[in-house]
């Protein structure tokens, strides 16, 4: 047989018809609803008089338009308290299995599908959002979806896909102090463009790879989409069994066993051809920090932001320079220095717990700086126990940052978490789009220690220089 | 649906690389649960200064541009989000059609489920319209052609499976629905799978 790539794989075992004329129709393992993206494909099936096929391989929670104000208190947005109760109406109704805002196992949707152990090598799984391929860490082909496919999945569990090409993304080397996932993918972003995955998923391959945990590799993966790619997976081993092994929706006993031997044969066999590939040297890489307004704008710490001059495509030219208006930027100036309002440390990029024990191990016996407001949103209710059993909260609070309840808080501002106009974050999100974190407000990307050593200090800041003291 | 049918218009500009979903509908617009209402919504922050008052400089609020029915913008169009509210508010507002150099992925199917064509075209034609933001140019699907005002005709690419659905003024459910005798096969020989409601 013809050496095929992890991806191929997953595609082939998945394809459930192949008719002249139409894209192949793909079988979806596990489909994630929320709150935002799915009242409207509910009201679809209620029009058509359509059920959900398979209320057992659906999922749904809340966390886009939710407070992360303490839970004792209301919904105060009607309009997102209307949505809210939307979906939890939507799945009593077609009985899918849900985590209420109420829930100890609540979380954006992207933390708890893994951390239940929902998310399982080989499958197939699509969430209406951007950002599903997350669960690609655990060798899954994940990918985001629009309402209509919401609907086309609830109800028939299936998507007319064409297959994408294979993208191999080789992270080679060791990574330095203070340099991390984030750092990866931001680099990634940065050498290809936003649109350079276009048409592709990744793989995620190489030593550097192979040495991070399951959330750094969750952190790589979520940010495919900002580089293009619907999905990005990373083929599983034995980081990845450790992590699921006895998790509530785990396979267990001889079950488990068997769903080794499977998820053992789908990584990328040798001699496999990707239709792409970059390299990345991971000892090269410095942490990175984005000065414009998309994920592919980013420098590293070291870097100056750059000339719109310099550019000699005229629509380029006009778009990095209308990025730098927005962002108040001057081309030639570092970064590094440049005074930030808020830090937020959260998003299904980096709200899990080693991310807390990251911003925590930087925060601890030092205060954020004077007038700089610094949130610490986890992902889910369940990282929020955790954290709280370790007395990282208490390290975010002692050093002046607030502990928030889980949700998608400020990386969407769409739920009272948001910056003012004309304020600078540093934030662990995804995205710094205009307005992304609030109408107005400006967002330099980095990952969880250049945040929490931003917040230290109240300016950008290289966090190996105040780590080294 | 309504079946695609061919249609001329002259277009409205906007040259800028990437515009991402969020700039075509802030995500506080997302709050809501059903499809209506969203074409004041479209470009917001572009479109309306922070009183809410329409920014006269900003083109869907200059007179020229009521009325026209394709949006010609820059490269990677629809990056970003997932959101189908994207779409939505760009039919809603009068769009039947974006022409760029590229789109994102997930906007471009998007975009074809709710009868918005995605037209791709060379970089030298859109280089060219830019120059010429007062001509009009007619779509025909059927043919896949972009016909500029000279009478030339670019070619551009589209699914066929989506064209057929445009045309038609069907959409995919009813599809996917008739396979169900491969579904179930399907299902029947599926390996492990979780169940969410264990």
């Amino acid at each position: 047989m013809k050496p095929r790539t992890i991806v191929e794989k997953i595609w082939d075992n998945h394809v459930v018809a192949e008719n002249p004329g139409a894209p192949t129709l793909i079988y979806i393992d596990l489909h994630l609803v929320h709150e935002v993206t799915s009242p409207q494909a509910f009201s679809g099936l209620r029009e058509r008089g359509l059920k959900v096929r398979r209320p057992d391989l659906t999922f749904g929670t809340v966390d886009h338009s939710i407070p992360t104000t303490p839970r004792s208190l209301p919904i105060v947005d009607q309009v997102a308290a209307a949505q809210v109760k939307q979906l939890e109406a939507n799945c009593e109704e077609f009985g899918i299995p849900y985590f209420g805002l109420h829930s100890e196992h609540q979380g954006i949707v992207h933390v708890i599908g893994p951390e239940q152990g929902l998310t399982q090598p080989g499958m197939t799984l699509v969430c209406g959002d951007s950002h599903t391929a997350t669960h690609g860490a655990f060798g899954a082909l994940a990918f985001g979806i629009g309402t209509s496919q919401v609907e086309h999945v609830l109800a028939s569990q299936c998507l007319l896909q064409a297959k994408s090409k294979t993208f191999q993304v080789k992270v080679d080397g060791a990574l330095g102090a203070g340099v991390g996932a984030k750092d990866i993918i931001l680099a990634l972003i940065a050498k290809i463009g936003i649109g350079g995955g276009t048409g592709c998923v990744f793989e995620y391959t190489g030593a550097a790879i192979r040495g991070l945990s399951m959330e750094e590799r969750m952190t790589v993966c979520n940010m495919s989409i900002e580089g293009g790619a619907r999905a990005g997976l990373i083929a599983p081993d034995d980081t990845t069994y450790s992590f699921l092994h006895g998790r509530p929706f785990a396979p267990k006993g001889e079950k488990w066993e068997e769903a080794l031997k499977l998820w053992k044969q789908l990584p990328t066999d040798e001699g496999a051809v990707y239709d792409r590939t970059v390299t990345i040297d991971a000892a090269a890489l410095e942490p990175m920090v984005t000065f414009g307004t998309n994920p592919g704008m980013g420098m590293p710490i070291s870097g100056a932001v750059p000339d719109p001059s310099s550019m000699t495509d005229p629509l380029e030219r006009e778009s990095l320079a209308k990025a730098l208006r927005y962002m108040d930027l001057q081309p030639g100036k570092p970064l590094e220095g440049h005074a930030v309002n808020v830090v937020f440390i959260g998003s299904c990029t980096n709200s899990r717990i080693s991310d807390l024990r990251s911003a925590a191990a930087v925060l601890k016996g030092r205060h954020v700086a004077p007038g700089v407001r610094t949130m610490v949103v986890p992902g889910s209710q369940e990282i929020k126990r955790q954290a709280e059993a370790e007395g990282l909260d208490r390290i975010f609070r002692d050093a002046g940052a607030e502990w928030r309840e889980a949700g998608c808080s400020m990386c969407i501002a769409m739920n009272g978490d948001q910056l003012q106009p004309g304020e600078y974050s540093v934030s662990t999100s995804n995205r710094n789009f205009e307005g992304r974190q609030g109408k107005g407000g400006r967002t330099f990307l980095a990952s969880p220690l250049t945040a929490a050593a931003s917040a230290v200090v109240g300016a950008v800041t290289d966090v190996r220089k105040l780590l080294r003291g | 649906m309504d079946k695609f049918t061919p249609f001329e218009s002259q277009f409205v500009t906007l040259p800028i690389d990437n515009i991402d979903t969020d700039q075509i509908i802030p995500a506080r617009f997302l709050k809501t649960i059903t499809k209506a209402g969203l074409d004041d919504q479209l470009f917001y922050d572009w479109r309306y200064d922070a009183a809410g008052t329409p920014k006269p400089d900003f083109v869907l609020n200059r007179p020229e541009s009521r009325g026209r029915r394709i949006l010609l913008a820059g490269d990677n169009f629809g990056c970003g989000s997932s959101r189908e509210h994207a779409p939505w508010a760009l039919t809603q507002y009068g769009f039947r059609a974006v022409i760029s150099t590229s789109f994102a992925d997930i906007f471009r199917q998007n975009a074809l489920k709710n009868s918005l064509l995605p037209v791709v075209v060379p970089r030298d034609v859109h280089a060219w319209l830019f120059a010429n933001p007062e001509a009009g140019v007619s779509v025909d699907l059927a043919t896949q052609a972009l016909i500029l005002p000279d009478g030339r005709r670019v070619k551009f690419p589209v699914e066929p499976f989506a064209k057929h659905c445009l045309l038609e003024g069907v959409d995919e459910l009813g599809y996917i629905l008739a396979q169900e005798a491969a579904i179930a096969a399907y299902e029947a020989a599926r390996p492990l799978s979780v169940n969410t409601r264990a």
